[in-house]
């Protein structure tokens, strides 16, 4: 039953992954959108497979409810008509290629060193506990958690200062 | 029978039909049948409970403004009337009975999934309330959490349904619902920190354990819960696009909004899901801060815990057809200006004074600290909003 979940899941993930850079029946970004939408709920569904719940519950809630939301208005705003008409570049193909080719490297080299059929051992349960208490312990993640936090924070303070017409 | 076991009926009867039917299945079924016949009866109270509330909100709307409501259609075929409680019957056979209109120029495929990716979610979201001693269909770890990913999906639903329609009455209404929806996400989300703080869990079974023992157990019985609760209560109006915050299908200015384009089955469906989305907002409301299943006192403890739960809904519901029968429309700035300078300032400071209130001695110390703590800064942002530009007094502006 697992398994076939697994497979379903991975599946979905790969094709609406596929479907979201290149739809051969449409180029409309609204349409890669949703399927982006169905990438990520799929990934939320290998992880519950996982038995990370938090982690599923707050994939979908970050990216498929807040981010995407934001995408679509920004796509909403923009001229469609030029983006279906526009032709795939050759540079655009080599470098997409290139980093594509880079990541699979990456990923392959990760996976022959952890061994392949061993498995990785689970360092944390995926529940919200202990989730909870690795970003916030000393000594675990507590200062990337915090500078990552600044971060975002300076990142809102920043947009509130570049939207605002007429400083006092 | 006892009390007990009156309340714990409907538990006793699923295992009792899972121990009839082991024999009779194969193993890796039974897990299947299992969540089968949790989810049935969700699907079959809830529907009904909304059929109801539609005849409901249309006579309490028509007492508030002094006319009787439907009053005439009973069971069909016969002569028996029954108050008017059988018009939801009929209007759901004209809902399916009618013609679909589908706009020639709308993307087909989207606009015909969006009304269904508005109602699975929001029926998702049902899995983790309790709604009883022992019946949450899916005790998750993570259970708040879970509701709230599920009810930001409607948000593309919304998005889905405006956008494919090409019309822009639309995508105006979507337009707006998408903005008023992401801006009181926020303090919705906030406002439930206070709790999770509180209880120490993300699970709705283990917080309605929290709050057992009396009304004066319940978190909205605290000076900061109250807060919490009156602003998740504004927050759950708005997500549900409940009157006074229902711009985005404010019929007067821009038809129906994102739904314009719907007609028959798939209207009803929109329908369905705004009201099953309200009720899912109010359980999670009730499980929060008014003790969800429990009784107010532990002598009424002998009523089973479900009657518990349906009858605070019945609350809410009418407290939501109240507002809606009460109160005019905001416009846009005020709506954004509420939400932005108002609540989610208001909801963070619950969220401290959670954890004053954690952190002190009980007593009467405490609770004119935490008090002061909301009062001071309600009554200086309320101020600050009445006083603000486009907020107060409506100015008129003539052509010269």
């Amino acid at each position: 039953m697992q398994d076939i979940l697994f497979y379903l899941f991975a599946a979905l993930t790969l094709l609406c992954g596929f479907l979201v850079v290149a739809n051969p029946f449409s180029r409309n970004p609204v349409t890669s959108a949703m399927f982006l939408v169905l990438t990520i709920v799929s990934m939320a569904g290998l992880f519950v497979l996982l038995h990370a719940f938090f982690l599923a519950a707050v994939q979908i809630l970050v990216y498929a409810g807040a981010v995407m939301v934001l995408f679509l208005f920004v796509i909403m705003l923009l001229d469609l008509k030029e983006e279906q008409r526009r032709r795939y570049k050759l540079y655009g193909a080599v470098l997409g290629l290139a980093s594509v080719a880079g990541l699979g490297w990456l990923l392959v080299k990760t996976l022959w060193q952890s061994g392949v059929g061993a498995g990785l051992q689970p360092g944390y349960v995926g529940d919200t506990k202990s989730l909870g208490m690795a970003l916030f312990s000393r000594g675990e993640f507590l200062l990337p958690f915090e500078i990552v936090s600044l971060l975002l924070l300076v990142a809102m303070v920043g947009v509130i200062l570049l939207s605002k017409k007429d400083l006092k | 029978m006892s009390a007990e076991a009156i309340d714990q009926i409907f538990i006793t009867l699923k295992h009792a039909i899972l121990g009839w039917l082991a024999p009779y299945l194969p193993d890796w079924l039974m897990p299947i049948v299992s969540a089968v016949l949790s989810i049935t009866p969700i699907l079959m109270v809830f529907p009904l409970v909304f059929a109801l509330t539609t005849v409901v909100e249309r006579k309490v709307l028509g007492r508030i403004q002094n006319r009787p409501g439907p009053n005439r259609v009973g069971i069909p075929l016969t002569n028996i009337r029954l108050a008017g409680f059988g018009q939801f019957i009929a209007d759901g056979i004209k809902a399916l009975i009618k013609e679909d209109v589908v706009p020639r120029n709308a993307d087909k495929v989207v606009h015909f999934l969006a009304p269904i990716a508005l109602v699975i979610p929001v029926l998702l979201a049902y899995s983790v309330l309790p709604i009883g001693k022992n019946m949450t269909a899916l005790d998750l770890d993570s259970g708040v959490l879970f509701f709230f990913a599920v009810g930001s999906a409607t948000e593309l639903s919304v998005f889905m349904a405006g956008w494919s329609s090409r019309n822009k009455y639309a995508l105006l209404g979507a337009m707006r619902a998408i903005a008023q929806m992401v801006s009181y996400e926020l303090p919705l989300v906030l406002s439930t920190v206070g709790v999770i703080m509180m209880t120490g869990t993300l699970s709705t079974a283990k917080i309605v354990d929290a709050q057992a023992g009396g009304f004066w157990h319940w978190h909205a019985a605290t000076p900061w819960g109250f807060a919490a609760f009156f602003l998740f209560l504004i927050a759950a109006t708005a997500e549900a696009n409940r009157t006074p915050f229902d711009l985005p299908e404010a019929e007067s200015e821009i038809i129906a909004g994102y739904f314009t384009e719907y007609s028959g089955f798939k209207f009803a469906l929109f329908f369905l899901g705004e009201y099953l989305g309200l009720f899912a907002m109010s359980g999670l409301g009730i499980t929060l801060f008014l003790g969800g299943w429990h009784a107010p006192l532990p002598a009424l403890e002998v009523v089973p815990s479900w009657i518990w739960f349906f009858l605070k809904l019945g609350v809410f519901i009418l407290f939501f057809i109240w507002l809606r029968g009460t109160f005019p429309r905001l416009r846009m700035d005020q709506l954004m200006n509420l939400a932005w300078k108002f609540m989610v300032p208001l909801t963070l400071i619950t969220i401290v004074a959670a954890g004053v209130w954690r952190f002190m001695d009980p007593g009467a110390t405490r609770c004119l600290t935490v008090t002061a703590m909301i009062v001071v800064p309600y009554l200086l942002l309320s101020n600050a909003l009445y006083t603000a530009r486009g907020v107060g007094k409506r100015t008129y502006r003539y052509a010269e």
